[in-house]
């Protein structure tokens, strides 16, 4: 157990400097120098000289990937060139808006998902099963963007339910909900059918198994059987896979974030990108890239915990 | 000779095709799947209208019988460009997809059948590209390279490549010690020929069905990023960038996000309810638990 959570650590180290190389290695790819390019059009000669010894570009390339590494070790992710405010701040000021909404978007389509699946196990070939079968998979299939465009469409500029543009008055929690329904929704929608297949299928597992036999022998109500008995076990692997969820859906809140305007990481990576914000680019990749690689590594430690056959399949799998 | 006879493909093509036939979603995708292809394929003949033909005394119609779809803040015809649109689809998704299939089926195969220290820097490689959030990086590539059809092209294919790969080296590592190969292996037969004469015939279908389950993805990702400008370059109509032209409208017209959507909708589904259809008939274990 120990022997793979080290691994699965090791591994997890390893993308994350390779991202960071990565990154380094991109910004020294492109043509012209990368004063010019960080500078941009505001390049003058004095300025690249002092940048270029700033940066530490005047030294070998190996001893400026070790420099580079070492600073965003300590959390140092370089300086916004436009506003000449650290990275670092800009980006962590960004990412609660991106938790709060990965956050309320998985938990919403859990609480609504497993119920579902489990009455989609109880009522086996049901209206209500079989239509959740089709729908999840249809809904899984849809790219969440068009889903976001639609209910932008339909929920705020046609009926005007819920506003279309930002994250709500900071302080005004109410405000901040109402604003954060149809980005949620939009990126959570996929997941309910996900989750209620995932919740289905093992409950039909459990409920075949000895304990549910035995409880069902002793007379327990239904109810009882199904809530204290078998779900508690089915839901294990829905669990696990919540992790893999969170890591994905930040590629979906990215395309949320800019349909509702919303602030959030994805909204300022796109800015960035328009802009050629260079600092901003890296930094907003790397803190996203360290949470996708931070809880996929959660998700597969709390698989091995849950499922023993996993554990060493690493490489068998 | 009498081993071609055996895995008779006339027979299985049959087979699955009665199979096919008997499941409802399963048609409906590959209905969808064939009406995208003729669409797409004969789209210079079908569309009624240049799509970048510019009308600007017919900004951001309604459906009409002049215009099926409407038109869009310029007034070129929305069919037009989602028929054309539908091109750009297909082409990133078909090149994307056979590259990054051809290259994970390489890689996959030295996985499986290589020395074993191969198959752990392959494996770890597969892991590493897919822990990177796609879109994430596809955005930073693009900040640094410039937006074109090609870069995506590029992003996919090896955002791709893993899923091939590991699927393929799976199957192998099953394959490798099963008596046949041992039984081919012993009469002399040399690697190139057990990997593409055996291994190959019996990784075909999962890798078809992956493939076809792949293409909404594909068209997803695509479509994702010229929605955010990063894609193909105006005025080249691509379901994404037909929909980001509605988003800046949307106030004007619901008509260029409505038509826009439904391209993709119904890709994805088709192709989605098509593979999970094949994969039911190849793989009937699955099934059950459905």
């Amino acid at each position: 157990m120990l022997r793979f959570i080290t691994r699965r650590l090791g591994i997890s180290v390893l993308i994350i400097v390779l991202a960071v190389s990565l990154m380094f290695g991109m910004i020294h790819m492109i043509p012209g120098d990368p004063t010019s390019v960080i500078l941009g059009p505001r390049a003058t000669p004095e300025l690249r000289a002092e940048l270029n010894q700033r940066m530490g570009l005047d030294q070998p390339m190996a001893v400026q990937l070790g420099r580079f590494l070492g600073k965003v070790a300590r959390g140092d992710l370089g300086e916004d060139p436009f506003s000449q405010r650290p990275v670092a701040e800009i980006v962590f000021e960004q990412l609660p808006f991106t938790l709060i909404l990965v956050f309320t978007a998985i938990g919403a389509a859990t609480l609504l998902g497993v119920p579902l699946g489990c009455f989609s196990a109880i009522r086996r070939d049901s209206w209500l099963d079989r239509a959740s079968a089709v729908l999840s998979v249809a809904f899984i299939a849809i790219p969440s963007f068009v889903v976001a465009l639609y209910a932008l469409l339909l929920f705020s500029v046609r009926w005007q339910w819920f506003p279309a543009i930002g994250a709500g008055e900071s302080g005004d929690i109410a405000d901040q909900v109402h604003h954060l329904v149809l980005p949620a929704m939009a990126l959570g929608l996929g997941w309910v059918g996900y989750i209620a297949r995932l919740v289905r299928s093992s409950m039909l597992e459990v409920m075949e198994e000895n304990h549910v036999r035995t409880a069902r022998a002793f007379g327990l109500p239904e109810h009882v059987i199904i809530g204290r008995y078998a779900l508690r076990i089915a839901i294990l692997p829905t669990v696990t896979i919540l992790g893999l969820g969170i890591g994905t859906m930040l590629s979906g809140a990215l395309f949320a974030e800019i349909v509702f305007s919303r602030p959030g990481i994805g909204k300022l990576l796109h800015e960035a990108v328009m802009t050629r914000n260079y600092p901003v680019v890296m930094g907003s990749v790397l803190v996203t890239t360290v949470f996708f690689v931070v809880s996929t590594l959660v998700s597969d430690i709390l698989n091995a915990i849950l499922d023993p056959r996993l554990r060493g399949a690493g490489d068998q799998q | 000779m009498s081993r071609a006879k055996l895995l008779r493909p006339d027979g299985l093509l049959i087979s699955t095709w009665r199979k096919l036939r008997r499941d409802p979603l399963g048609m409906f995708g590959l209905i969808i799947v064939l009406l995208i292809g003729v669409l797409t394929v004969f789209a210079p003949w079908l569309a009624p209208y240049d799509p970048n033909e510019v009308d600007v005394y017919s900004r951001l119609l309604p459906p009409s019988g002049d215009h099926w779809l409407g038109t869009d803040q310029l007034g070129r015809d929305i069919y037009s460009r989602l028929l054309w649109g539908g091109r750009v689809a297909m082409k990133v998704s078909l090149l994307a997809i056979s590259v990054s299939m051809a290259i994970g089926i390489a890689l996959g195969m030295l996985a499986g059948y290589g020395p074993r220290w191969l198959d752990r820097i392959l494996v770890v490689t597969f892991d590493t590209i897919r822990s990177f959030p796609t879109i994430m990086f596809a955005l930073a590539i693009v900040a640094l390279v410039g937006s074109s059809l090609n870069t995506v092209i590029v992003i996919i294919i090896i955002a791709s490549i893993p899923i091939y790969g590991r699927v393929v080296r799976t199957q192998t590592l099953a394959l490798r010690d099963r008596d046949f190969i041992l039984a081919e292996r012993a009469m002399g037969a040399s690697t190139v020929r057990i990997l593409f004469r055996h291994v190959m015939p019996n990784i075909a279908a999962p890798l078809f069905i992956l493939a076809s389950m792949d293409v909404p993805v594909v068209v997803g990702m695509e479509a994702g990023l010229s929605f955010l400008g990063l894609g193909v370059k105006p005025p080249t109509p691509s379901w994404g960038s037909i929909l980001n032209d509605g988003y800046s409208y949307i106030r004007n017209s619901p008509w260029p996000i409505i038509a826009g959507g439904i391209p993709l909708i119904l890709v994805t589904l088709g192709f989605t309810f098509f593979g999970e259809s094949l994969r039911d008939i190849f793989d009937p274990k699955l099934r059950k638990k459905g």
